[in-house]
């Protein structure tokens, strides 16, 4: 009987699964002893980090954008028709159409949603580039902005740890080129008591916020935005006026998870190396849907998934358990519209950035391209 | 009842401790314990200096022999 392995979730996690595996598995698929089936909530896959260039001009929409069946290896059936509950003591995942799969191997991809309605004003009074929608709404109000005082607030949790300093630099590049930088007030809040949560990337920002005459309040934790007065608020007791209000509100996990039991928040409680829930030996857990105290971005669903790749199929080819996942995540950090640099990190490395260069940014604008090389799992 | 939940912070660098803390204080009710790991011995100072500002409770600090242990009781 055919082994099924059952990936819920068509982001990019997901999908560098999915593709790895029907490399890996090609002579089981072709044999009938494996089928790989994906659930997912749209037609369309999104290139996520591209969103961070819609406000600023850089991006066209329609550059996010490619048919998730395409993405997609053709031995894989697509049903756009989204997890509603996942049974792990079953082996059965229903769906909101009210269809049943049943699974030998899971592999939970659900990914992260931003909750701005879960502080009081922020989804009124603030604008973000995590959506599309508010990716477009921020860029009309960046269109409409003639100088004033602009507050970076960032929440957490949130993911693409990078995203708070390249959105404040390239806002800053931004009304550099629209000539009214003199007439602006840059103001970042960070949730902890540094510019950033990887302390070498935070002592590299001081003083380039210095230089560029970027304010900043750390140990922020938005408690409440007043739209209405344009003000915003910390638990820690600070009160910040604003003329624009550029957010990275905080995230959760899916409803699935939460309406399922699997994990508080919607992060499922996963084993920081073999990436298993934990109390589940065939139940896998990749991207942000996982609790592992690690970042939140594209790069650790990749080498996340990699690993599961190399599990899954020596598992069913061999019995056995590959290799374990030892935490590497790589970012490439925007410092500007013109520059970056980029840090990578596992378990046991710690992040040593290096000093930013056009060539890096270059780097990035090429991924931003083969990005779906990647998810193609050809990179 | 209040609970206890535990976070394995050791050689989390980003987000780090006290961002995997404050996040894991959304999710808990008042009078529940978060115990961090934590293997930056930063933390033993920046997460009580946070909780301090935001009137949690600290319930202790300690050095084991390859990390710190630092609990918090969510008071609010």
């Amino acid at each position: 009987m055919a082994k099924k392995i059952l990936i819920v979730g068509g982001g990019l996690a997901g999908t560098i699964v999915a593709n790895g595996l029907c490399r890996q598995l090609r002579e089981e698929l072709s044999a009938g002893g494996v089928t790989i089936t994906m659930l997912g909530t749209s037609e369309n896959h999104m290139y996520q980090p591209g969103l961070l260039y819609v406000p600023f001009g850089r991006m066209r929409e329609s550059e996010l954008f490619r048919e998730q069946r395409k993405v997609l290896d053709r031995r894989v059936p697509y049903f756009v028709d989204p997890a509603k509950h996942i049974d792990v003591e079953k082996k059965i995942v229903t769906t909101e159409a009210g269809n049943s799969h049943s699974y030998d191997f899971l592999v939970i991809a659900t990914g992260s949603r931003i909750r701005p309605d879960n502080i009081p004003g922020m989804t009124e009074g603030g604008h973000w580039f995590y959506d599309l929608e508010g990716a477009r709404r921020m860029r009309d109000a960046l269109d409409k902005f003639e100088g004033g005082k602009i507050v970076v607030n960032i929440n957490a949790p949130h993911k693409c740890p990078v995203a708070p300093l390249e959105v404040t630099f390239m806002l800053r590049d931004y009304l550099a080129g629209k000539g009214i930088l003199d007439k602006s007030e840059i103001t970042y809040t960070y949730p902890i008591g540094r510019l950033h949560s990887l302390e070498p990337v935070a002592n590299w920002a001081v003083p380039e916020f210095q230089r560029h005459g970027i304010k900043s309040e750390t140990f922020f934790n938005t408690k409440a935005v007043d739209p209405k007065a344009k003000t915003i608020t910390s638990e820690e007791g600070v009160t910040l006026n604003y003329d624009l209000l550029i957010t990275i509100p905080p995230h959760t996990g899916q409803q699935v998870i939460l309406d399922s039991n699997l994990g508080a928040g919607g992060w499922v409680p996963t084993q920081r190396t073999t990436l298993l829930r934990e109390g589940s030996s065939d139940v896998f857990v990749v991207g942000d849907t996982t609790s592992l105290p690690i970042s939140k971005a594209g790069s650790t669903a990749h080498f996340e998934a990699d690993t599961i790749i190399d599990n899954i199929a020596s598992l069913i080819k061999e019995g056995r358990w590959a290799r374990h996942y030892d935490g590497k995540v790589f970012c490439f950090v925007e410092t500007g519209l013109h520059s970056g640099t980029y840090v990578w990190f596992n378990y046991t490395t710690p992040p040593n950035p290096g000093p930013p260069s056009q060539m890096v940014h270059w780097f990035k604008l090429a991924y931003n391209r083969l990005y779906w090389l990647s998810a193609r799992g050809m990179l | 009842m209040a609970e206890r939940r535990r976070i394995d912070a050791r050689g989390a660098f980003c987000p780090g401790p006290l961002m995997e803390l404050i996040a894991a204080l959304k999710l808990v009710s008042v009078g529940d314990e978060i115990e961090v790991l934590s293997s930056d011995k930063g933390s033993a100072k920046d997460i009580p200096e946070w909780v301090n500002k935001v009137h949690h409770d600290m319930v202790g600090v300690t050095q084991e022999s390859d990390c710190w242990r630092i609990v918090v009781r969510k008071a609010k």
